[in-house]
């Protein structure tokens, strides 16, 4: 709907009724309140005393400050394991993404080689193939190569994705050749070519491929719930979800765990809105 | 002759090398991409014919996995539990999301504050929307209980509570993946064409009017996509139940994709399971082409 169109609307809907305000307002605060509500407790939660949580009703605010349940988390879980465990994975899986990719990508975009157009159709063909009929195999594979119970486990999958050499691909496809040209003939190599005149032009797409990485790999659940039995080894997700099962009704020290799970990715979001939006129109492609 | 020889071998050797650096560069991405992404594939294939428990020797069984799934009472209604989440998730999800796109797509005040708050969800995991779920929909402290409460409405069980707790699950897939909805929407709502909107209006059709016989016909190939998109996230349903329900209480929550994890990791049943796995493909990826083509065949329908 066109805004001319809309504050025509308005107008007289304003004239007639004497609201103040746009009346999308009315759906739009209520929904927005809704959706933010439950991260807004799970902070105010994680900072409550008990006694606000179990009285009747339960408080909003907390009455009083207090770092009880962070405290608890530290020290009656591996907290500061699974956070380094997940940093490790996403960081790994975010840097090798964004390298292995844009090789690839500029590769089936730019460089005729035997095998190009079956390479990408495989590639292709594997954001068709779900996790669930990839699991037992990986596993029983994994078991064999003596990688199960270990970081790698959880960081191969995550080294190169399909969606990631797609997406790399078209934009390389979208990169005039011309500029490619001129470096071409001043004899620079195609991972010079690469590196200096067309990656800059990248950033955007880099940007979407390194938060759609991020945001994959940190909240991965399937993979580690059967890849890792040792909770050293827990990610922050495996790990808050059967922590949970143990303690059931120490929520303020829960909700703690779930604040350091989600604040980094939180924070992110806030910060690169927009990126993370392009990121999200576009993650229907992912496998 | 003499000229024109070097120069051709000059052009085969660029184009030998440029192969050997197109191979070089699309190699290790390849590798990882096919080796976890096809060859599991296919071994599942292979497993699916075969009794085996990762230890013994594998014993192969032609197609006996098959013929029990027919009988398994339990994997039948695992799948009835993954229809009922299909068929309450994806409608919900395609008309609140639309619905919620048609708003945001405005300019007033407080817009992007509402586009935030409906859009961050985004990054919330399935253990961290499980455990804000077992939180606010507590019995005893949770805040909708609380809700009824004042309210003076009964106290309900909702995630203990077979009868509740598949909707509950419901509603927090949607808090978690409305967002996505929308903006897929959202982007579609910016190639609506504004003057179609403008003309109709001139000719005195309504709000309701033009959302209705302009906006959605527009955007049909998005619903499209969104439909089989949220169909086949919501038939492969597992973070959500393993980090809230674990498939309870008394079984009300085992999703298709949680029986089958549970038969391969729990029970250990690798040819069952990866029986299951392709039956689940299969199904998923005959579903998509079935909706493609009726899409398209609606599509020629209205042009014609």
């Amino acid at each position: 709907m066109t805004t001319r169109g809309e504050t025509r609307q308005e107008q007289r809907r304003g004239h007639r009724r004497q609201l103040p305000f746009s009346p999308w307002h009315l759906l739009l605060a209520p929904v927005a309140v809704l959706f933010a509500f439950p991260f807004v407790q799970m902070i105010m939660v994680s900072f409550m005393p008990r006694a606000d949580i179990n009285r009747l009703p339960p408080r909003f605010l907390p009455s009083s400050v207090t770092l009880d349940g962070y405290r608890g988390l530290l020290d009656r879980s591996d907290v500061l394991h699974w956070l380094l465990n997940t940093v490790i994975v996403s960081t790994v899986a975010v840097g090798s993404n964004v390298v292995l990719c844009s090789l690839a990508g500029y590769g089936f975009a730019r460089l005729r080689f035997p095998g190009r157009t079956m390479g990408f159709l495989a590639i292709l063909g594997t954001i068709m193939v779900p996790i669930q009929l990839l699991m037992i195999p990986t596993y029983v594979m994994f078991a064999r190569l003596h990688l199960l119970n270990s970081l790698a486990a959880l960081i191969v999958p995550w080294l190169a994705t399909a969606f990631g050499v797609f997406l790399m691909r078209q934009f390389f496809l979208s990169v005039p050749r011309e500029l490619e040209e001129a470096g071409l003939l001043d004899g620079a190599s195609r991972l010079q070519i690469l590196w200096r005149i067309v990656l800059p032009l990248a950033r955007p797409s880099l940007m979407t491929l390194a938060i759609f990485t991020l945001v994959g790999s940190w909240n991965d659940l399937i993979w580690p719930v059967i890849a890792i039995s040792d909770d050293h080894l827990y990610t922050l997700q495996i790990g808050l979800a059967n922590f949970q099962g143990a303690r059931r009704t120490e929520w303020s020290l829960l909700m703690a765990g779930n604040v350091v799970a989600v604040l980094p990715l939180l924070v992110g979001f806030l910060i690169a809105q927009k990126h993370f939006l392009a990121t999200m129109s576009l993650s229907g492609l992912k496998g | 002759m003499s000229l024109r020889r070097p120069r051709r071998r000059k052009v085969r050797s660029l184009r030998v090398a440029e192969a050997l650096t197109g191979v070089a560069f699309v190699a290790p991405a390849v590798l990882v991409i096919v080796g976890l992404g096809i060859f599991p594939a296919a071994w599942a294939g292979l497993l699916s014919l075969q009794k085996w428990n990762g230890f013994n020797q594998p014993r192969f069984v032609g197609t006996d996995n098959f013929s029990r799934m027919a009988s398994d009472t339990d994997l039948i209604s695992a799948v009835t539990h993954s229809l009922v989440f299909t068929a309450l998730f994806v409608p919900a999800s395609v008309v609140l999301g639309l619905l919620l796109a048609v708003a945001l797509n405005r300019r007033i005040r407080f817009i992007g504050l509402y586009r935030t708050a409906i859009f961050v969800p985004f990054v919330a995991s399935a253990a961290v929307t499980g455990l804000v779920s077992n939180y606010v929909f507590n019995p005893e402290v949770g805040v909708v209980n609380n809700l009824f409460r004042v309210l003076r409405l009964p106290q309900q069980g909702w995630l203990e509570d077979p009868q509740q707790a598949m909707t509950v699950i419901v509603v927090m897939s949607l808090w978690g993946q409305l967002g996505f909805v929308t903006v897929v929407y959202l982007a579609a709502l910016q190639n609506v064409d504004a003057s179609c909107v403008e003309a109709a209006q001139v000719d005195g059709a309504n709000a309701v009017q033009c959302f209705r016989h302009i906006t959605i016909p527009q955007v049909m190939p998005v619903t499209v996509f969104v439909v089989i998109w949220q169909t086949i996230q919501a038939i492969q349903l597992f973070d959500l139940v393993y980090t809230t329900t674990r498939g309870g209480p008394i079984g009300s929550t085992t999703t298709l994709v949680y029986y089958l994890w549970q038969q391969a990791f729990r029970e250990l049943n690798f040819g069952y399971g990866s029986a299951i796995a392709w039956v689940l493909f299969v199904v998923t990826m005959g579903l998509t082409l079935l909706l493609v083509a009726l899409s398209r065949r609606q599509g020629s329908e209205q042009a014609a």
